[in-house]
């Protein structure tokens, strides 16, 4: 429970020739939710796109269970147990739900038997999946859709997912139920790093958290200690 | 699981069959007719690989129509029988594909089609230019080949349908296949391929290899067939262009849809444009124009939704 599952050290990333990410340290341990907080344009979306391979590093390292992927493909990262939810979710048109859950499974070579457990075990997970497991999913809500992606992540069989933007444009009521999933799934077994922007999410679910400021990791510590932070306070939660 | 595969690799081939045999006894104008309608076929379907089912809309076909013709001409010339000649052009092309792919199939949309668009152009000014081999631009002549069986039309009617055949075996194999999901993906939604671990420049890779590879074996058959060619014929933009409008007609990403589109295609050119060779290009033109009002989405967004619905019907989800 308490091995280090990714590592990351001094990750640069950016677009082109403008650099993103300055410098990136950080660590999600076996069995935990960790939480990347941080302001518009601090560079979180870019440095998960990183970590999943999306993006080619400028420089420093990413550990997955001790196995330097620097520069691997995002396939290579779904083989090596990292599935991405991204933002805006990017499910995909005219197939159904059934059918976006089985792409999750795209680079699995564990059988039939296992996907279709797996399977399952999602519509267990979310009830409203399975209802509408036939359904176009991009025609669903857009908390439907989230469950869907973040399903659609899962069905890799991953060790640790990583959730961008889990709550951005949807209901309140909605977020709790995906925050108790979430915690369902880190029970089951798949560690989740998670960038949030809305800040208080985020220490809810998180066991630790990291700050990122400016393309740069600028805090890091249990979540609860970085709750009662004031100058975190002043500066995320808007009091 | 045998049937999944054996089905689409035999039934093309029956009814192929089955046309050249009543076919062949014909005039020449319906078997020179047939001929065209199965090099249609097979360049609207090889098309549809990359251009359809990928959704990358590719304007390379006249490059590599023309370099499959030149290929065969060329190897021909050389002393190299038909087959072998032919066999080369889809190498060529292939090949070509191959290495031009890993060059422009990262850039996505109308990028890539503006890239794909140069292609021809500059293969027809190479070929222009290289007059010790190709002939320049005075073209260059193919040998007649042997037959014994058949008469000359009647071979190379046999040639196209066989190529249409296999064309559409290719695409029913690959829209069951991995390969398959991976390309639909793609079209859909890159980043979303992506995400899910498909290797998607693989996937691209290998649908522009499979595409060149029947764009240019048509190629090297009707540089074989029509034995003359020059490189204004060949690499002539429309015949990037014609492929297109007959898998938008047909339904784009459908797997029968540009069989249907090419035969649909052959209409309109045997019957209105012979009457109104004047105004051909102007219907070209409002063709493309009702096409694209049926496609708000434009050509980077392509889907099975063409002049016809009933592809939509035959369009399976992977």
């Amino acid at each position: 429970m308490t091995g280090t599952l990714l590592k990351v050290e001094g990750l640069e990333t950016g677009y082109g020739d403008i650099q993103v990410v300055w410098r990136a340290d950080l660590e999600v341990r076996q069995g935990a939710i960790t939480a990347l907080i941080g302001s518009n344009g601090a560079g979180k979306t870019t440095l998960l796109r990183a970590l999943s391979g999306l993006l080619p590093l400028r420089n420093g390292a990413i550990f997955v269970s001790g196995r330097d992927l620097a520069g691997a493909s995002p396939q290579q990262f779904v083989e090596h147990g990292v599935a991405h939810v991204p933002e805006g979710r990017r499910l995909i048109t005219g197939l159904s739900v059934h059918d976006n859950l089985m792409l999750g499974a795209y680079r699995r070579k564990d059988g039939k038997q296992a996907i279709r457990a797996d399977l399952e075990r999602m519509y267990a997970l979310f009830p409203r999946l399975a209802e509408r497991r036939r359904q176009d999913a991009t025609t669903m809500s857009g908390g439907e859709q989230q469950m869907c992606a973040i399903a659609r992540g899962l069905m890799a069989a991953p060790g640790l997912l990583l959730i961008d933007e889990l709550s951005l444009g949807l209901a309140p009521a909605i977020v709790d139920q995906l925050v108790t999933t979430l915690e369902r799934v880190r029970a089951d077994g798949t560690s989740i790093l998670l960038v949030e922007q809305d800040v208080g999410i985020a220490l809810e679910l998180a066991d630790f958290v990291y700050v990122m400021d400016q393309g740069r990791t600028v805090r890091n510590g249990p979540a609860d200690e970085i709750a009662a932070d004031p100058s975190i306070i002043a500066a995320y939660m808007g009091t | 699981m045998m049937l999944r595969i054996a089905l689409p690799l035999a039934l093309p081939f029956a009814i192929v069959a089955v046309a050249f045999v009543l076919l062949s006894q014909t005039d020449a104008y319906i078997i020179r007719l047939a001929t065209t309608f199965g090099m249609y076929a097979a360049l609207a379907l090889a098309w549809n690989i990359i251009g359809g089912i990928a959704g990358y809309p590719s304007f390379a076909t006249a490059a590599f129509f023309g370099l499959g013709a030149y290929v065969t001409a060329v190897a021909q010339n050389l002393g190299a029988p038909l087959l072998v000649g032919v066999g080369l052009a889809g190498a060529g092309a292939a090949l070509f594909a191959g290495l031009l792919g890993s060059a422009i199939l990262h850039l996505r949309g109308k990028y890539f089609a503006i890239a794909s668009l140069v292609i021809a152009e500059v293969l027809r000014e190479l070929t222009n230019s290289w007059t010790s081999v190709t002939g320049g631009g005075m073209g260059i002549n193919l040998p007649l080949a042997k037959t014994t069986l058949l008469t000359q039309p009647q071979l190379y009617l046999a040639a196209m349908l066989f190529l249409a055949a296999a064309a559409t075996s290719a695409s029913m194999l690959i829209d069951r296949s991995r390969l398959g999901v991976a390309l639909r993906c793609i079209a859909q939604n890159e980043d979303a391929a992506q995400i899910i671990g498909v290797d998607t420049r693989m996937a691209k890779t290998w649908a522009f290899v499979i595409s060149s590879l029947f764009i240019g074996l048509v190629g090297g058959v009707y540089a074989s067939w029509v034995t003359y060619i020059d490189p204004t014929d060949v690499y002539d933009g429309a015949m990037s262009v014609k492929p297109i409008l007959m898998a938008l007609l047909g339904g784009v990403g459908s797997v029968f849809g540009p069989v249907l589109g090419a035969f649909a295609y052959l209409l309109l050119e045997e019957l209105l444009w012979r009457n109104l060779l004047e105004f051909h290009a102007g219907i070209l033109g409002l063709l493309v124009v009702l096409l694209v009002l049926f496609l708000p989405g434009g050509l980077s967004q392509i889907r099975g939704v063409g002049l016809v619905s009933l592809p939509k019907i035959w369009r399976r989800a992977p």
